[in-house]
């Protein structure tokens, strides 16, 4: 456990790198699935077809696979971004698609009639959507996006492909530069569950607080 | 009975295989022939043994297994057009036989790293030449002729050298990257502490990533590090050529057989003398490498 102890520091930054690329990539994310989940539930067709065809690619690619075409394979036509934002990019795009489809559940929740009465008042269908359907959609999947949450947190592990020395990337190092792979893989599978169960409990609170009391 | 048929076909398939490469290797060493041809007493006549001498039985049996690589560039990399096995240890292999005598006939087999000591130790190959580190690990197991050939750390920059790297510690304060988990990776770290490293898998994404302009070097394994130039072209990347750690390359033989260590070793270094080691360096590593080394001080322990 030295190995540990002794490279507490280390560990330490590679779980402060999780967490900026989780957050970071949460936030977009969320806009990512929003909008998409508004394209997919609107009624102009060919932003359905858009939104559609997004959520099918993305969601049924490998995310190793989208992240090593983004960072090598997309400066051969002029797009070049550093480790750190491709990772974020990929991950908010990825984890998007993810969104997107879990709010499209949560808008199918609500009822025909509110929509029907949000309407014969006069609201837009984006006044509909945005201050009738979605508020009460995402009551209704606050436990989903808690599942989409703390798979992004593991999900950040795939940066090291791309080189950002994340969580993963550090147990990598450091096994490698002590050959002491189990208690280093040990404590970082510990530092993935610190950042994980949390979560789990926070989503737990939120849901309580926001459940829709009938 | 589908089964049953794959079973047998298998080793025929192998076998047929194997034959073919035999055979192609055996009309290449005759073409080669003619080079050392100049050299009299060597290619004319077949030479005499020590009775009893490994050398003498190889003579007999009128064939050597040879174990090399048939994935490393330069040194010994299977030419997918032809099936061959091509490349710097290919042709060591070739030019020590050729003194064994000049009608034995090679049959090259593919040695991976984690196996060279086994497939010598079992009796699978009688010699193995295949960027083959001399150790003293490996000592315990097998011997080893040679060195033949010095390989190390090196770096590898854009062509033109636009920062002007010239050895290990001009990278403090550069970008360099290697491959996860390499010893590389590590000596750079030790050696060059503030050197900004990027890690990738493989050593293709680290060329990428310096043809893309987002590393300034890369650095592992000079002979790697030629494979790449000669992959992407020597108008993309040149190696910098300034070594700092040592890899002696050897070639493995059964322990304790001095008496064909010492022929080898005779045999390298007649060839270091008479310029075929050079000429076989030429026609391989050399046709990406900058210049021809010294060859190595031979280690007759």
């Amino acid at each position: 456990m030295d190995v540990v102890v002794d490279n507490l520091d280390r560990i330490a930054a590679g779980m402060g790198t999780t967490v900026s690329l989780t957050v970071v990539s949460w936030l977009g994310a969320f806009v990512i699935g929003i909008v998409v989940a508004s394209f997919r539930v609107g009624p102009i067709p060919p932003l359905r077809g858009v939104g559609t065809v997004y959520v099918e690619v993305v969601r049924n690619c490998p995310l190793t696979v989208l992240i090593v075409v983004f960072y090598f394979g997309f400066p051969s036509i002029g797009i070049t971004q550093p480790a750190f934002t491709s990772a974020v990019i990929v991950l908010s795009l990825y984890t998007g698609a993810f969104v997107a489809e879990t709010v499209r559940a949560g808008v199918n929740t609500v009822g025909v009639g509110q929509v029907e009465a949000a309407r014969s008042l006069g609201l837009s269908f984006p006044q509909v959507l945005g201050l009738v359907v979605l508020p009460q959609a995402l009551r209704s999947v606050v436990g989903p996006l808690g599942s989409l949450f703390s798979a992004l947190i593991r999900n950040t592990s795939i940066a090291y492909f791309i080189s950002v020395v994340e969580l993963t990337g550090t147990a990598q190092q450091l096994s490698v530069a002590t050959s002491q792979f189990v208690p280093v893989f040990l404590a970082v599978a510990l530092a993935y569950l610190l950042l994980t169960l949390p979560t789990g409990l926070v989503v737990g609170v939120i849901e309580r607080r926001t459940a829709i009391k009938r | 009975m589908p089964r049953t048929r794959s079973h047998w076909m298998l080793p025929l398939l192998l076998a047929l295989a194997l034959l073919a490469a035999a055979c192609g290797d055996s009309d290449s060493s005759d073409g080669d022939g003619a080079d050392p041809g100049a050299d009299p007493g060597d290619a004319t006549e077949a030479p005499e043994h020590p009775e009893g001498s490994a050398m003498a039985e190889i003579q007999d049996a009128g064939t050597i297994t040879v174990g090399t690589k048939f994935d490393q560039r330069l040194f010994g990399q299977t030419d997918p057009r032809t099936g061959e096995v091509e490349g710097f240890d290919v042709e060591i292999a070739k030019l020590i036989v050729e003194a064994i005598g000049p009608d034995v006939e090679i049959e090259f087999v593919e040695t991976p790293s984690a196996i060279r000591e086994q497939a010598i130790v079992d009796g699978t190959v009688d010699m193995v030449v295949a960027t083959y580190t001399i150790n003293d690990t490996r000592k315990e197991q097998i011997d080893f002729a040679g060195p033949y050939y010095v390989a190390g750390q090196d770096i590898m920059v854009p062509a033109g050298n636009p920062l002007g790297i010239e050895g290990v510690d001009d990278l403090s304060g550069k970008r360099v990257c290697s491959v996860q988990g390499s010893t590389s990776i590590e000596n750079i770290r030790e050696m060059v502490p503030d050197a900004e490293i990027t890690e990738f898998p493989l050593y293709t994404n680290c060329a990428d990533a310096m043809r893309d302009g987002r590393v300034d070097a890369v650095s592992t394994d000079n002979v790697i590090l030629l494979g790449l130039v000669e992959q992407y072209g020597s108008d993309v990347f040149e190696v910098v050529g300034n070594p700092f750690t040592t890899e002696p390359y050897g070639i493995g033989i059964p322990k304790g057989d001095d008496e064909f260590r010492s022929f080898i070793n005779d045999r390298l270094e007649e060839m270091f003398e008479n310029g075929e080691w050079a000429e076989a360096y030429e026609r391989t590593v050399g046709t990406v490498a900058e210049e021809i080394p010294e060859p190595p001080e031979l280690d007759r322990y």
